[in-house]
């Protein structure tokens, strides 16, 4: 029903509604109803396939096929996963806190998927709801999810859960930090919280901000994977040194419940940096279907759009997982801290700076480079120009900066510390055995 | 074995800032069922302590009560990994003893079969040192070349992993046919695949960041301790049984040995690329100086060495893999006493590991390559 709700026009589907309700009932409650279960099937299935496509994309890049069995190229599988989850027993350590134990995969799930309610997947009915604080909330909301993850590490009683707990805890608050102040610099382009305000900001800027905020955008990316555990960060579920991490005694629909957690949060990060870095839903040319009278196909199209620039994020996740080793602790905490923050710190000054030089120029010997900054900033193409330059600068600007900071520490450049082998050659000693050559009998 | 000091009453429990870790038996990094007793503060190495013997089989004492003949294939189940040179060094002790003159023919496939054995076993130890470090990629990279050479094994051993690859005074049959292809086929195909793991690894930031200046050891300790093998050329000395004390057809063969500066990991991992190299080198050579002619001395129906004792050892992949042999003159072994590589190596673990953190326990572990079935044989 609510797959057919969405492919059918809302306007039919809304007359066929009000002959049961009050129109205040179908605005407030039943719409909002159909638009949620619509999202949180979306949002399952398509955790639920991620960890299929992981499969499949590490597969490839590890010269395998990855699932087949289960279905048509083991398009199934995830399904047969699930089955297998559901009906595994539920095993609870004996000295485990029974009712934290049983809590935290819940906190964990819902952390994931109530930010979804403010992310703006397309205009109009593509929206659960467009809170004006929409990015607080998506921030605030998502770092519940830190909690989860430090009551199942504490209440499982067991020492590899503790210590991945606790190093998620530590991450998550170092990352969290520079992940936030990443998003100031596209705030103040978008002069709104709100998710979609941003999106439009960018609409009427027609201006994707990873154009104008490079060096946000990188620091975002790497804070969010660093924030999801993922790989090269994943030290909390670390398998090599904490066999599962906080997750360790949980099994069965409760691990997976960890597991879709997991993935419901990649989701949300790739959302949030589709949102404020590449322009939403929008894509150029797109508005034609709207302005040729399809409201809905646009809807539909522009849902597409997003999911599509989410899906391509997902993919830097799994090829960064399965390319690179894992960081150690201390040299996350020195990313985190050495890297990101500062990075993140020097993106502010300098996007206020460009905001200001730019808008200083404007008049300056005829010159014109805004055009309007009522709903986020417009500029004209000269504004543009200076802006994106701004913005290419801020990353060298931002390279050079880190480096003078963290030149002295010795991770700095391990490429220099790096040594050739010698190749040597001893002089040959007393044979144990007679060669070869002297030893044949004839 | 050094002893951790283990806090016990509740008391002291709660006052003490450590918590003991034990990592293992079933670890998914030990490396088999290695026991790694950790006393932490935080997430740094206090102090550990090594329990082995999960695995132990009575090797020695069962090599007692077999004939000759019959040991061979027990000492493949030392170190599962590299069957081809464990059971080198049993044949070559009992030749010895027996004073056999092996056909120069047999050295020759003995040295090209031992190398291949040497590049699986680093080829299995790069897989899963690179996957303790979290590049789970380079394991299955690893793997596809190490199956090429387990085919090559299979066809001419009827086995992958436990081979049984040697008789006494030679080999159980000539190379199968087509060998000499197989062999260059993957020859010349190595190098490229080599390449391809070192662009995943060897300049990569976080890797470098993971290995170098980790589980250092300084080429006076390593002597002290006993290191062979690459642990020991990783720590810049250029020992190298096959240099040292040549066996099988080494002595007619140009190679160099590979030796790292600074003992830490990273050199280590750089000792053992090279290395897989050098094998490559080895067995190009061998092949194409390899003689014609029988594989197998006339050896007698049953076994009976002279009385007395006898030491021989080679390089193992692991390092310097020994066998003293005593015997009485009858048909079974008086003593025979295993040289482990691994065991030895081990013991560097704790002057490595402390005051590191857990990750590089792990990343240690994996830089010593060790095999259990070796050490508690």
């Amino acid at each position: 029903m609510n797959m057919l709700a969405l492919f059918a026009p809302p306007n039919l589907v809304d007359s066929l509604l009000l002959r049961f309700f009050s129109a205040e009932t179908v605005n407030y409650v039943v719409w909002p109803f159909i638009q949620i279960g619509a999202v949180v099937t979306g949002i399952a299935l398509w955790a639920l396939y991620a960890t299929y496509l992981e499969r499949k994309v590490s597969a490839f890049m590890q010269a395998r096929l990855g699932p087949m069995r289960v279905g048509p190229y083991g398009l199934l599988q995830p399904i047969a996963d699930a089955i297998k989850l559901l009906t595994k027993e539920d095993l609870r350590p004996d000295k485990a806190d029974p009712y934290i134990f049983f809590f935290a995969p819940f906190v964990s799930v819902a952390a994931a998927f109530i930010v979804f309610a403010v992310i703006p997947f397309g205009p109009d009915w593509g929206v659960i709801t467009d809170i004006n604080i929409g990015l607080l909330f998506v921030l605030s909301v998502s770092s519940v999810g830190v909690l989860a993850i430090i009551l199942a590490g504490w209440s499982s009683n067991s020492k590899y859960a503790l210590l991945g707990g606790l190093r998620s805890s530590a991450q998550m608050i170092s990352y969290e930090v520079s992940m936030g102040l990443a998003l100031v610099g596209a705030l103040m382009f978008a002069r709104t919280l709100s998710l979609s305000g941003i999106v439009q900001a960018q609409g009427l800027d027609s201006m994707w901000y990873i154009l104008y905020q490079p060096l946000g955008f990188i620091v975002f990316l790497i804070s969010g994977i660093a924030e999801n555990n993922r790989a090269p960060f994943d030290l909390p579920e670390a398998e090599s040194e904490l066999v599962a991490g906080f997750h360790t005694e949980y099994s069965g629909m409760r691990w997976s419940l960890f597991f879709m957690a997991e993935y419901a949060a990649m989701i949300v990060v790739s959302a949030i940096a589709t949102t404020m870095y590449l322009g939403g839903w929008y894509f150029p040319g797109a508005w034609r279907i709207d302005l040729a009278g399809h409201h809905s196909l646009f809807v539909l199209v522009s849902l597409f759009i997003f999911c599509a620039k989410m899906a391509i994020l997902l993919y830097v996740y799994f090829w960064l997982r399965w390319t690179f080793p894992r960081y150690r602790y201390d040299q996350l905490m020195d990313l985190g801290w050495k890297w990101m923050l500062p990075a993140a710190l020097l993106n502010i000054a300098l996007s206020a700076l460009a905001i200001f030089t730019v808008q200083a120029l404007d008049g300056w010997h005829g010159m014109s480079t805004v055009e309007s900054i009522a709903r986020g900033v417009n500029l004209t193409l000269t504004g543009k120009i200076i802006m994106i330059a701004y913005g290419v600068a801020g990353v060298f600007i931002a390279a050079g900066m880190l480096s003078a900071i963290n030149w002295r520490s010795r991770d700095f450049n391990l490429k220099k510390q790096r040594r050739q082998v010698r190749l040597m050659s001893p002089a040959q000693g007393q044979p144990a055995v007679a060669p070869a050559t002297v030893a044949s009998e004839s | 074995m050094h002893q951790v000091e283990i806090a016990t009453t509740k008391e002291t429990l709660l006052d003490s800032p450590e918590m003991v870790l034990n990592m293992g038996p079933q670890h998914p990094s030990t490396h088999g069922v290695l026991r790694v007793i950790l006393k932490l503060d935080g997430e740094t190495v206090m102090d550990l302590d090594c329990d082995i013997g999960y695995l132990h089989r009575g090797m020695e004492k069962i090599a007692e009560n077999r004939m000759y003949t019959m040991i061979a294939p027990y000492w493949d189940r030392l170190d599962y990994i590299a069957a081809v040179s464990n059971g080198l060094v049993w044949v070559e002790t009992v030749e010895q003893m027996m004073g056999l003159v092996v056909p120069p023919r047999a050295h020759y496939i003995r040295t090209i079969l031992t190398e291949l054995n040497r590049i699986a076993s680093h080829l299995l130890w790069l897989a899963t040192h690179a996957l303790d470090i979290g590049a789970v990629t380079v394991l299955l990279w690893a793997l596809r070349e190490r199956e090429e050479i387990l085919k090559m094994f299979e066809r001419q051993f009827g086995a992958r992993l436990t081979c049984h690859a040697w008789r006494i005074g030679g080999m159980p049959n000539d190379t199968y046919e087509g060998f000499s292809e197989d062999v260059t086929q993957f020859v010349d195909n190595f190098p490229h695949r080599l390449d391809e793991y070192e662009t995943l690894l060897t300049e990569n930031r976080i890797w470098l960041g993971r290995t170098v200046g980790i589980g250092v050891i300084s080429a006076t300790d390593a002597v002290a301790i006993g290191l062979t093998g690459p642990a020991l050329r990783g720590s810049g000395v250029a020992y190298d049984l096959r240099k040292a004390r040549p066996y099988a057809a080494y002595a007619d063969l140009d190679f160099d040995i590979p030796v790292g500066e600074n003992g830490d990991t990273y050199d280590r991992y750089l000792v053992r690329l090279e290395e897989m190299r050098q094998s490559r080198l080895i067995i190009q050579q061998a092949l194409a100086k390899m003689p014609d002619g029988p594989v197998n001395a006339k050896v007698p129906k049953i076994i009976k060495p002279p009385v007395g004792d006898y030491y021989h050892s080679i390089e193992g992949p692991k390092g310097e893999l020994g066998c003293y042999l005593v015997s009485d003159g009858s048909s079974r072994p008086y003593r025979v006493r295993v040289r482990p590589s691994c065991l030895i190596n081990l013991q560097a673990l704790r002057q490595m590991c402390v005051g590191h953190l857990i990750a590089d326990v792990v990343a240690i572990i994996g830089t010593l390559d060790i095999v259990l079935g070796e050490i508690d044989r």
